[in-house]
């Protein structure tokens, strides 16, 4: 346990020191709230029946799990594998276990904080409610952490240098962040691209974090949303089981 | 003598391909061990067997006293690791970087002390993106140092060094050496060998040529060099006795009232016998 701590305080030392990552990560989710809501924040979004503003910081939090947990972590991994440092890490007597953990715990509470940062902004600059089922909000966002962060375990293995992983990834989460309702309600999508959507976990994690924080419905109301997130949360971690490795690729 | 790493007929393959194709040696505790070889011959996987980083295919290893492979967390923490390339935080400080590995073990080294053994005083508290090759590989040695640990590796620890830091490494080595930690070094420079080592063993395509002190390995090729000028001629002799020849030579020189210019004996160094073992002086295997 003191191990742990001790983990989650220096992840939390490297996540802030990597300016770049931080603001890729962390600040970029707040900073399109703060843009997006500007623009459309007072409009209202009719097939949804809620004001921009509203849809927006539930797409944002969407948007906020895609780039920490999935490809932030991610990219960390791979960086991180890359530079011989998980490595070291299994020469020392800190168990995989308790390193592992202490990575994912980290980004929970940098997630945590982003999506917290994200409601105070919708509160004060754009009149959203804070949302009324504590709880189940909580829920989702621990849901989503686990979940996205098994898939940026995941793809971690499939990124082979450290060079390319930012390009590697962000490939990957961008276009999904962009076609999963979280800047733009999916309903609206042609035939093929609503069927992408349907596909990919972010469209339904957003739903429901949609749901919970919009319309204020109890997290396992929207349990076949739930279902298809933990799929793909499966998925990633049987890619992690099969491809995580701790020593660089060209080693 | 305590034993701090045996290995008996060790062997590692990769699919086809044999890295290690059956390998003995004993490193007593408190000495230097230094494992040679070109690019390829088996070094880095002998080491990461013994680091219980890799499994071997076969045969019987302990190394203080347990075998790497099922070693557990105390085991670790008696052990350090340098590996062959820098493995570092490029965003924290070399003092931020010992801070955070001295918390994995249970009793590790000052933080200023380890920064003092290696040297980084000035740098302590830079960015390690900003340190020199040379910095950085000095921080790997303080990492594998700040456990206190009874034993090192150090897998080729001064490539891409300039002579001074060259220098520095290996007084920080001795430093090392006499506090009694065991260093099990791969190198592929003959005078850091001759230098540092205790024992060697000379590795070449998975198998190990020669083994021995750096003072046997070269005491085993029997000629000595005699060379000196005469009537402005250089002159070469190799002799298997050295002590008559010379004596032969410097009388015959006092006689005619002449000097022998340029007068120069030695012994083979460890690299002509190392290039000979070998078999190449391109080290590729």
């Amino acid at each position: 346990m003191k191990l742990f701590v001790h983990q989650l305080r220096t992840e939390q030392l490297l996540f802030w020191r990597n300016r770049e990552a931080a603001f890729f990560t962390f600040f970029l989710p707040v900073i399109f709230f703060l843009i997006f809501g500007a623009i459309y924040g007072d409009t209202d979004i009719s097939s949804e029946h809620i004001k921009g503003s509203y849809f927006l910081e539930a797409g944002m939090i969407g948007y906020g799990v895609a780039s920490t947990c999935f490809a932030g972590l991610g990219i960390t991994l791979v960086v991180r594998r890359e530079l011989g440092i998980l490595k070291r890490v299994r020469t020392t007597p800190l168990t995989p276990l308790t390193y592992l953990s202490a990575v994912l715990g980290s980004i929970f509470i940098v997630f945590l904080f982003e999506a917290a940062l994200i409601i105070l902004i919708g509160r004060v600059l754009f009149g959203v409610p804070f949302p009324t089922q504590a709880f189940s909000v909580l829920v989702v966002l621990l849901i989503g952490a686990v979940c996205f962060a098994a898939m940026g375990l995941g793809i971690s293995g499939f990124v082979r240098s450290a060079e390319g992983s930012s390009a590697a990834i962000n490939a990957v989460y961008l276009p999904m962040a962009i076609i999963s309702g979280t800047f733009f309600t999916p309903k609206g999508y042609p035939t093929f691209l609503k069927v992408i959507a349907d596909a990919l976990p972010l469209t339904h994690y957003t739903k429901v974090t949609r749901d919970v924080m919009v319309h204020g419905v109890h997290v396992w109301s929207d349990w076949k949303q739930l279902l298809v997130v933990l799929a793909w949360g499966i998925a990633g971690m049987l890619a992690a089981l099969k491809l995580f490795r701790w020593q660089p690729r060209e080693a | 003598m305590t034993i701090a790493v045996s290995v008996r007929d060790l062997r590692k393959s990769y699919g086809e391909f044999e890295a290690v194709k059956g390998i003995d040696f004993e490193i007593a505790a408190g000495q230097v061990f230094g494992l040679l070889g070109p690019n390829g011959a088996g070094k880095t996987t002998t080491v990461e067997i013994l680091e219980g980083y890799r499994n071997r295919s076969s045969g019987d290893i302990s190394v203080l006293g347990e075998d790497p492979q099922h070693a557990g967390q105390a085991w670790r923490s008696r052990i350090g690791v340098v590996l062959q390339s820098s493995s570092l935080y490029p965003n924290l400080t070399p003092r931020e970087s010992l801070r955070v590995f001295a918390g994995y073990y249970a009793t590790p080294r000052p933080v200023d002390e380890v920064i003092e053994i290696v040297g980084l005083g000035e740098k302590a508290d830079a960015r390690v993106r900003t340190l020199s090759g040379g910095q950085k590989r000095r921080l790997d040695l303080g990492l594998a140092l700040i456990g206190n640990p009874d034993m090192i590796f150090l897998d080729e620890p001064t490539t891409g060094f300039d002579p001074g830091a060259r220098r520095a490494a290996w007084e920080t080595i001795r430093n090392l050496r006499s506090l009694g930690t065991t260093i099990l070094l791969t190198t592929h420079y003959l005078d850091e060998a001759e230098q540092l080592a205790d024992q060697v063993a000379v590795l070449r395509g998975g198998v190990i040529v020669r083994a021995g002190s750096p003072a046997e390995l070269t005491g085993g090729a029997s000629e000595t060099e005699i060379r000196y000028r005469q009537a402005g001629e250089e002159i070469l002799e190799r002799t298997t006795d050295p002590t008559r020849r010379l004596h032969e030579l410097t009388s015959a020189a006092l006689e005619r009232g002449e000097v022998l210019d340029g007068i120069e004996v030695r012994r083979p160094t460890l690299e002509e016998v190392y290039l000979e073992l070998t078999g190449s002086e391109t080290g590729a295997e």
